[in-house]
């Protein structure tokens, strides 16, 4: 009885885990399977698991609105990574110089990422719309010439959902980045002072080089933001004007459960997955091999 | 009093009923996305239709995304082989489920009601899979309406509704020089879509317009008149204020109410909320059809799934012929706005506008001008409707030509009809 509980006590974690990992197997992993399996199928309606070969990827490279969400895609997670990286640093190299109320400024720069996406959407759709927001405001006081219409030109469009998503990260990069710069320790900020390597020296050739880790963390964190991002685009654009805003996540929404086009559906799904494959893991690969070696 | 009327009638529904039907037990699960105001009510009537002939009704609302939800989920109950027995679900959705066989036919039914005696022709078309009716519609709403302002237009110096696109135009031109917005307008693309099938309906005609929008055929799609629409639809574009994009039909509706815009083209259920302002048709508003002497055909119906059981099965033919009983076509359609499916219902307790929609739908029947939809998914399956849609948008929402928006419809089409 007791080496049945002494047995039982060293196999507990396992059992415990064993039926999380199965689910999130099958769930996860199982289900990333089946569409890319539906991709290959010529499924309408309801999946039909006849193998048909590549032909919903040709429909969907033939798709003039499958490119529009690519170029979003690019243009998005490009902008939104760097601006927000760059916003973060900023902030937390400002706030590191030992200001006071540092507490306070912190959590209202923070305070942005406890909204959800939707509402960061709503709220600036009202204050970007020309006859609401920003443009009206401008015009009521006086400037008849000032014209903000972003929001509704659908070359310029995409760049309104930048500025809400960075206004919404940029704080929590900044959080990331300051808890880095208390990591590093006083006495290489004092040896740099030693040295005469000025402010900017300090930072650029010492800090900066040693935060690489949280540089790391950051860009995934914010790159599986910008790729998933959905509901910020609902928000704000509805994928509009037209289709200007549309990114994979909702073309593949809208060719699944609008259209009845589960094929094509899955092979744009399976198209993100190749591209989230295609960056993330050489980044890692580089990024972790450096670090353990 | 409204409420009370509509109550009286159900309950002359029910009686007229229980007196036909000895056994009217049986139970249905109706899948449906009636959740809002005056939808819910309507739906409301038919749940107590069909309590009172001592049936078990249970509801499943399922709101969100204009049915998108309610489409997701019923396609996990069909694969789970537990579909429900009727779900709101109209136009080719209907051929895509009967081929996939997951519908039940009410053939028996539909005998015994003659409902191919009092349906109009196209519609009757759409319910049938294989000649057999597997769904049965509740209402007609027409697309091709106009609504306006009597006294904007007045300020404008606009006499008559305009009847050609040139006449509209020429009304638009003086509307945007006396600073009222021409065309209150959602930039929404089913709504851009609604716009371009009003104006196909207008410079093509009828026959053409189920050539290129229903029957998709090629030549049709790149033909001179496809061309001449798109530069009518680059017209209204210049008659829409700047903030269009994105709007919901229904403040757009406001608009017009509100006298801040002349006209807005949109389906009989912008009626809805003139009246739900206590706005007077003819007097504070006016219906009008869009130019073409047509009628664009939309339809909500319940499609019939493949239950099991005789007490369902039973429930489902109850369903069936309660929705086509002239007393519920009548009760539903003056809650919700539109007008009967079935054409012998008499029309006094409605609206004058109502009127004219079931005039004109004799007329559009007896000429052969009656179109189902393209862009409320009446005509075409919901991928082709899918890359109209696109087209349109992206053609309102750019400087395309209209030669470029011809060929890349054409491809487009092409591209949807290969799966």
């Amino acid at each position: 009885m007791a080496r049945f509980g002494r047995a039982l006590e060293r196999r507990l974690p396992a059992i415990v885990v064993s039926p999380l990992f199965a689910a999130s197997l099958f769930f996860v992993y199982g289900f990333i399977l089946w569409t890319a399996y539906i991709s290959l199928t010529r499924s309408g309606v309801m999946p039909n698991y006849e193998f048909d070969g590549l032909s919903q990827y040709v429909r969907l490279w033939e798709t003039p609105r499958w490119y529009v969400a690519i170029r979003n895609l690019f243009v998005f997670s490009g902008l939104f990574i760097s601006i927000s990286m760059a916003i973060g640093i900023l902030l937390a190299i400002l706030l590191d110089q030992k200001v006071r109320i540092e507490g306070v400024i912190r959590t209202i720069y923070l305070y942005p990422m406890a909204l959800s996406f939707i509402v960061t959407g709503t709220v600036w759709k009202w204050m970007l719309n020309p006859g609401l927001g920003l443009e009206r405001l401008m015009h009521q006081a006086g400037f008849e010439n000032f014209s903000f219409d972003w929001l509704v030109n659908s070359h310029y469009a995409i760049y309104t959902v930048v500025i809400a998503a960075v206004w919404q990260s940029s704080g929590y990069a900044m959080a990331l980045f300051l808890a880095g710069l208390r990591s590093v320790d006083d006495e290489v900020l004092k040896a740099a002072a030693i040295d005469g390597a000025g402010l900017w020296r300090t930072y650029t050739g010492i800090v900066l080089p040693m935060l690489r880790p949280v540089f790391l963390s950051t860009v995934i964190i914010l790159a599986h933001l910008a790729i998933k991002s959905f509901d910020l685009v609902i928000a704000l654009t509805g994928g509009g004007p037209g289709y200007a805003t549309d990114m994979p996540a909702t073309f593949m929404y809208s060719f699944a459960f609008q259209r009845s086009e589960l094929g094509v559906a899955a092979a744009s799904a399976t198209m993100m997955l190749m591209t989230v494959i295609a960056i993330i893991v050489p980044y890692l690969y580089s990024e972790l091999r450096k670090t353990s070696g | 009093m409204h409420i009370c009327k509509a109550m009286m009638a159900a309950v002359s529904v029910a009686g007229a009923l229980s007196a036909s039907a000895a056994r009217a037990d049986g139970t249905v699960e109706v899948l449906h996305w009636w959740t809002s105001g005056g939808e819910a009510k309507a739906v409301g009537e038919l749940k107590k239709a069909f309590e009172a002939e001592g049936g078990e009704w249970i509801d499943s609302p399922i709101a969100g995304g204009g049915g998108d939800a309610a489409m997701t989920a019923l396609r996990a109950r069909v694969v789970a082989g537990n579909p429900p027995t009727a779900v709101q679900l109209k136009g080719p959705g209907i051929q895509e489920w009967a081929e996939q066989g997951a519908l039940n036919d009410v053939q028996s039914v539909a005998d015994e009601g003659n409902w191919d005696a009092v349906l109009p022709p196209a519609l009757a078309e759409i319910m049938k899979y294989q000649g057999k009716y597997v769904a049965a519609p509740v209402n007609i709403h027409r697309v091709d309406w106009m609504w306006a302002n009597p006294e904007a237009l007045k300020k404008a110096g606009v006499e008559e509704m305009p009847t050609t696109w040139d006449e509209f135009n020429a009304a638009a031109d003086k509307l945007q020089a006396a600073g009222i917005v021409p065309l209150a307008h959602g930039g929404q693309p089913w709504q851009d879509a609604t716009l371009f099938e009003d104006v196909v309906l207008g410079i093509g005609g009828a026959d053409f317009f189920r050539k290129a929008l229903v029957e998709l055929d090629p030549e049709a799609l790149t033909s001179d008149m496809m061309v001449k629409s798109f530069d009518q639809l680059r017209k209204l574009r210049g008659y829409v204020d700047p903030n269009f994009s994105g709007r919901d039909w229904n403040l757009a509706t406001a608009m017009v109410m509100r006298g801040e815009a002349g006209f807005q083209i949109m389906g009989d259920w912008a009626k809805g909320e003139f009246l739900a302002a206590g706005k007077v048709p003819e007097q504070d508003f006016l219906c009008w059809p869009t130019p073409g002497k047509g009628f664009v055909l939309n339809s909500d119906s319940f499609t019939f799934f493949k239950v099991e059981g005789e007490d369902r099965i039973e429930g489902q033919k109850v369903l069936a012929r309660l929705i086509m009983s002239p007393e519920f076509q009548k009760v539903f359609n003056l809650a919700k706005g539109s007008i009967p499916a079935r054409t012998d219902v008499p029309l006094d307790d409605f609206d004058a506008c109502a009127k004219r929609s079931h005039a004109d739908l004799l007329a559009a029947i007896e000429n052969d001008t009656l179109v189902p939809s393209m862009a409320h998914e009446m005509a075409v399956p919901r991928s082709v409707r899918g890359e109209f849609l696109d087209l349109v948008t992206a053609f309102f929402n750019s400087d395309m030509s209209s030669e470029d928006a011809v060929k890349q419809l054409a491809a487009a089409i092409k591209r949807a009809q290969e799966n």
